[in-house]
C-alpha cells in the first residue's frame, strides 16, 4: 500500500535542509520557492532514506494570479508518493528551470506544459511544442485563451 | 580504406503502416542504422484537457473512451475512480466487482492487440493477429452485451455502472473464461519459441531498470526492465487488494520481455476475473445516488489506476462547480515513449519498427 | 525443319505466356485463399463462385487505377523498371519441360542459364528502387541487391550435387535422371536451395525488399496502375519460377504414375507453392544482418559440405547411386543442420554511433 508521506513531514525536512525553501504546506502538498527547485529535487532524489527516483507526474494549472506547478514524486523502493508545488507569479515571465536533469521522464511532461501553458523550463535540452504545430500562437490551457 | 558514407533523414511516418496511428519518427539513418531519432507527435491533438473544463464529471466520461481506445473500459474506470475519490462517493460491492472483471477483461484484449501488432511489425505476416482479434472479438462480445458499444463503451460511471448486466452475460463470460487458456497456450505454441522472434527481439532495444525508471515508464514497459511495480499491488484501488495474483516482471528489459510480460500478464487478468466471477454477490445494487451534477468540494486529487499500458493518472483540481477546473491526463502511451530514442539509437530501422511496436502505444493517449 | 523449329518456338512462347499468366491468376488465388484458412478467416469468396474470379477482379481493378509517376522520379528508368523485372522469369520457363521433350530449348547448360537469367530481375528491382526518388524505395532495393549477391552463391552451390548425380546441366537430362527424386537422396541440397530461393525471390520470411511494416512497400511503394501490376506480377511469377526449377531440379519434374506428365508437373509447382504459403503463413521477419548471416555462415558452408559428400558418395557408388542413400543423406542432413545451428550466430545486433 502506498504511504503518501505527510506534507509536513516533508516540509520539515526540506527546512532543515533549505531553511527559506518552503512557502507553505497543507495536508496534501508542499510549495516551494522556485529558486529552490533544483536543489530539492536534487536533496529529495538522491537523499537516500527519500529516494524519489520516479517523477510519477508534472503539471501545472492556471490559477490567475499564479501558475502552480505540480510535481508528484515517488519512490518505487519505499512505495511512497508526495506533491511538491512551484508557482511562477509573473504572467508575462514564467520561468521555471527544468527538472531533466534529475528525472529524465519530465522530458515531455514540461514540453507539454510548455506547449500548452506556456512556462518555460530552463535548462530543458529541447523546449519546444509538443503536441500543437511550431507556429501555433497562444496556449490553450491558459484561462484567459478564450478571451 | 574508409567508405564515405552519407548521412540522411527518413520520415517513419506519420502515415506509415506500422506506427500504430499518426505518428511519425524523424530518423536520421546511415544506410539501414538509425543514428538519431526525434519522435514527433500531435496529429491526433483534440484538446480533451481543455475541453474536460467544460464538462460535467459524467460528461467527462466518453472523452475519456477516446484517450486510449483500445482500452475505454480501463479508462472509464480510471476517470470514475479519480471522481469518486474527489466527492467521497462510496461504490456498492457488486459494481466494483464488474467493474473489475470488465477491466481485467479490458486489460487482455489490449493485451492481446499489442502482442499481435508487435508480431505483424516484426513481419508475421497478419497471423498472429488474426488469431489474437479472434479472442478479442470474444470480449469485445461480451462488452457490447453489457453497454452496447465494442470500442467506446462509457458504461462504467462515478458512483457504479450505468446498468446492470443482462442475464445472459454472467455464462457468457463464464464460457470466454473457460476458452481463454486454451488459447493463450495456442498462441505460446506459435510464438514463444519462434527462433525468427527470438532472434529478432532477444537482446533488442534494452531499457535498462535505471533507465526505466528514470524516464517514467510504467505499465509492462517498466516490468519487463525487472522492476515489480504494478499500482494493482502497489497502491491497490478498488477491490484489488481482494484477489491473489502475481506480477509477471522480465529481466533483460529487451523486447521478448516486453512481448513475455504482456502474455503472463493476460493469465493473471484471467485469474482475477475467476476469483471475481467466485466472490461476486448474486445480486444487488449497481449504482449508487450520486446528484446528476456531480459538485465535488474544493480540492485536488492525483489519482492513478494501473490500466494496460501503464499508469493513467488523472490530476483533478475541482472549485466546487460542475467541471473540473483543471483536468490533467498522466497518459503511459505519452511517456512511455520518453525513453524511445535512447532505445533505438544504435539499431536498425527494422528494429526500431519492432521497440516502437513493443512499448505497445495508443495515439490517442499520446496525443489527446 | 527451319519452319518446323519456327512453329515449335511459336507455339511454346504461346504456351508460356498462357502458363504464367494464368498460373500466376492460380496463386494468387491459393495464396489468398489458403492464406485466410490459416489465418483463422474465409479470404476471397464473393467472386464467382467460391471467389474463383478474384484474381480477375483484381486485375481489372489495378488496370483501372490512375497511373502515379512522382515529380522527382526519373521517368524513363521509372517506366523500364517494371519490364526490366518481368521479362527474365518469363525466360526462365524457355527450358523448363513440361513433359518429356516438351520445352522451348533444350539448352546443354539450360540450368546455368536459369541461375544467370532469375538474377537480372533484380535490376528492374533496383531500377524501380532508383528512380522511384523514394527513400523507402531505394532502401528496399538495396537490400534486394545485397541479398542477391549473397544468396547467388549458396543456390548454385546447393545444386551442384544434383548436376554431378545426373551428369548434366540441362534440365531435361536433370528430369531423366530422376529415377529417384533428388529430393530423397539430396535432401540437404533441397532444403538449401528452398531456403536460398526464398530469400532471392523475397517470399516471407526473408520479404525484406517489401517488408510492409518497415518499408511501406519497398521497391514499388510509388508505383500504382497498371507498372504496379507488373510488379506484383513478377513477384508471382517469380514464385511460380521457383516452384517450376524446383519441381524440375528435385521433384523429378513431370514424372509420375496415372496421371498425365503435364499435371504433375503444375500438381507439383502447386505443392512446392502451398509449401511457400505455409512459411509465409508462419515466420516473422528475419533483419538485414541476419539474412546476410544465414546465407554466408550457414547455406554457405552447408552448401559446400553437400557438395562434398556427393562427389565422394558419387565416386565410390559410380553408376549404382541408388535408395541406399536416402536414409543416409537424410541422416548426414538432419546431423549436419544440428550441428551448425549450435555453431552458428545470427547477425550482430547493436551499432555504436
Amino acid at each position: 500500500m502506498t504511504v503518501i508521506l505527510p506534507a509536513q513531514d516533508i516540509a520539515n525536512l526540506i527546512t532543515a535542509q533549505f531553511p527559506q525553501a518552503v512557502i507553505e504546506f497543507d495536508n496534501q502538498a508542499v510549495v516551494i520557492k522556485s529558486e529552490f527547485l533544483l536543489k530539492v529535487a536534487d536533496f529529495l532524489k538522491n537523499n537516500q532514506a527519500l529516494s524519489f527516483n520516479y517523477l510519477t507526474d508534472l503539471t501545472a494549472v492556471d490559477y490567475y494570479d499564479y501558475f502552480e506547478v505540480v510535481y508528484h514524486l515517488s519512490s518505487l523502493e519505499q512505495n511512497k508518493i508526495l506533491t511538491l508545488k512551484v508557482r511562477c507569479c509573473d504572467r508575462n515571465n514564467l520561468q521555471l528551470p527544468s527538472v531533466t536533469h534529475f528525472w529524465k521522464g519530465a522530458d515531455f511532461m514540461e514540453r507539454e506544459i510548455f506547449d500548452l501553458l506556456g512556462i518555460s523550463f530552463l535548462g530543458h535540452p529541447n523546449l519546444k511544442r509538443i503536441l500543437l504545430w511550431e507556429d501555433f500562437s497562444g496556449h490553450p490551457l491558459r484561462k484567459y485563451y478564450l478571451q | 580504406m574508409s567508405l564515405n558514407t552519407e548521412q540522411f533523414i527518413l520520415n517513419i511516418g506519420p502515415s506509415h503502416p506500422s506506427t500504430h496511428g499518426v505518428f511519425r519518427m524523424k530518423a536520421t539513418m546511415d544506410g539501414e542504422v538509425i543514428v538519431e531519432l526525434e519522435p514527433v507527435f500531435g496529429y491526433l491533438h483534440r484538446g480533451i484537457e481543455k475541453l474536460a473544463e467544460q464538462r460535467t464529471y459524467t460528461g467527462i466520461i466518453p472523452l475519456t473512451d477516446r484517450l486510449d481506445y483500445l482500452s475505454a473500459m480501463s479508462n472509464n474506470l480510471a476517470h470514475c475512480i479519480a471522481v469518486e475519490k474527489l466527492a467521497g462517493i462510496q461504490v456498492p460491492e457488486r459494481a466494483e466487482y464488474l467493474r473489475v472483471i470488465l477491466a481485467e477483461l479490458q486489460r487482455i484484449a489490449s493485451h492481446l492487440i499489442a502482442a499481435g501488432a508487435l508480431l505483424n511489425d516484426c513481419g508475421a505476416f497478419m497471423t498472429p493477429i488474426l488469431y489474437m482479434l479472434r479472442e478479442r472479438e470474444k470480449i469485445l462480445d461480451l462488452f457490447e452485451m453489457v453497454s452496447g458499444q465494442r470500442l467506446t463503451y462509457s458504461y462504467i460511471r462515478p458512483g457504479g455502472l450505468a446498468q446492470d448486466v443482462p442475464a445472459e452475460f454472467l455464462p457468457a463470460l463464464q464460457k470466454v473464461v473457460t476458452d481463454l487458456p486454451h488459447f493463450f497456450d495456442e498462441y505460446d505454441q506459435l510464438l514463444k519459441e519462434n527462433e525468427i522472434l527470438l532472434a529478432r527481439s532477444k537482446g533488442v532495444g534494452i531499457l535498462t531498470r535505471e533507465m526505466a525508471i528514470n524516464t517514467s515508464a510504467s505499465g509492462p514497459v517498466l516490468r519487463a526492465s525487472g522492476i515489480k511495480w504494478d499500482i494493482r499491488k502497489a497502491d491497490p484501488y478498488s477491490i484489488y487488494d481482494r484477489f491473489q495474483f502475481e506480477v509477471p516482471t522480465g529481466k533483460a528489459g529487451d523486447c521478448y520481455d516486453r512481448y513475455w510480460v504482456r502474455m503472463l500478464e493476460m493469465r493473471q487478468s484471467l485469474r482475477i476475473v475467476e476469483q471475481a466471477i467466485q466472490q461476486m454477490p448474486a445480486a444487488g445494487d449497481i449504482q449508487t445516488k450520486v446528484p446528476a451534477l456531480i459538485r465535488p468540494p474544493v480540492g485536488e486529487i492525483y489519482s492513478r489506476t494501473e490500466v494496460p499500458k501503464g499508469e493513467l493518472g488523472f490530476y483533478i483540481v475541482s472549485d466546487n462547480s460542475i467541471a473540473p477546473y483543471r483536468y490533467h491526463i498522466r497518459g503511459p502511451s505519452l511517456l512511455n515513449l520518453t525513453a524511445l530514442r535512447d532505445m533505438i539509437v544504435g539499431w536498425k530501422i527494422a528494429d526500431a519498427i519492432l521497440i516502437f511496436g513493443s512499448i505497445d502505444i495508443c495515439m490517442g493517449e499520446v496525443d489527446r | 525443319m527451319t519452319e518446323f523449329t519456327w512453329l515449335h518456338w511459336l507455339l511454346f512462347t504461346v504456351i508460356i505466356l498462357a502458363f504464367v499468366i494464368i498460373m500466376v491468376m492460380v496463386f494468387i488465388y491459393l495464396e489468398r485463399r489458403l492464406l485466410a484458412r490459416m489465418q483463422a478467416r474465409l479470404g476471397p469468396n464473393r467472386t464467382g463462385p467460391f471467389g474463383l474470379l478474384q484474381p480477375v477482379a483484381d486485375a481489372v481493378k489495378v488496370l483501372l487505377k490512375e497511373d502515379i509517376i512522382p515529380d522527382e522520379a526519373d521517368k524513363l528508368v521509372y517506366w523500364l523498371a517494371p519490364v526490366v523485372a518481368f521479362f527474365p522469369v518469363l525466360l526462365v520457363f524457355a527450358v523448363i519441360p513440361f513433359q518429356n521433350g516438351g520445352l522451348l530449348a533444350d539448352l546443354n547448360i539450360g540450368f546455368l542459364f536459369v541461375m544467370a537469367v532469375t538474377s537480372i530481375s533484380t535490376i528492374g528491382v533496383f531500377m524501380a528502387g532508383w528512380s522511384s526518388s523514394n527513400k523507402y524505395s531505394l532502401l528496399g532495393a538495396m537490400r534486394n541487391v545485397a541479398a542477391l549477391v549473397s544468396y547467388e552463391i549458396p543456390l548454385l552451390l546447393s545444386t551442384v550435387g544434383v548436376i554431378i548425380i545426373s551428369g548434366s546441366l540441362s534440365m531435361q537430362q536433370i528430369v531423366a535422371a530422376q529415377d529417384i527424386p533428388f529430393i530423397l537422396t539430396q535432401p540437404l541440397g533441397f532444403l538449401l536451395f528452398f531456403i536460398g530461393g526464398c530469400a532471392e525471390i523475397n517470399r516471407s520470411p526473408f520479404d525484406l525488399l517489401e517488408a510492409d511494416s518497415e518499408l511501406v512497400a519497398g521497391h514499388h511503394t510509388e508505383y500504382s496502375g497498371m507498372k504496379f501490376a507488373m510488379f506484383y506480377l513478377v513477384e508471382y511469377a517469380e514464385a511460380l519460377a521457383l516452384s517450376a526449377i524446383i519441381t524440375t531440379v528435385f521433384l523429378s519434374g513431370w514424372r509420375g504414375p496415372l496421371l498425365p506428365p503435364w499435371l504433375w508437373f503444375v500438381l507439383k509447382i502447386v505443392a512446392v507453392f502451398g509449401l511457400m504459403i505455409w512459411t509465409r503463413a508462419t515466420f516473422p521477419r528475419v533483419r538485414i544482418d541476419q539474412l546476410m548471416a544465414l546465407a554466408w555462415k550457414f547455406l554457405f558452408p552447408l552448401s559446400v559440405i553437400n557438395l562434398l559428400i556427393t562427389a565422394v558418395e558419387v565416386l565410390l557408388l559410380k553408376d549404382s547411386y541408388s535408395w541406399v542413400l536416402v536414409p543416409i543423406n537424410l541422416a548426414i542432413m538432419s546431423i549436419l543442420i544440428l550441428l551448425w545451428a549450435k555453431l552458428f550466430k545470427l547477425g550482430w545486433g547493436k551499432i555504436e554511433v
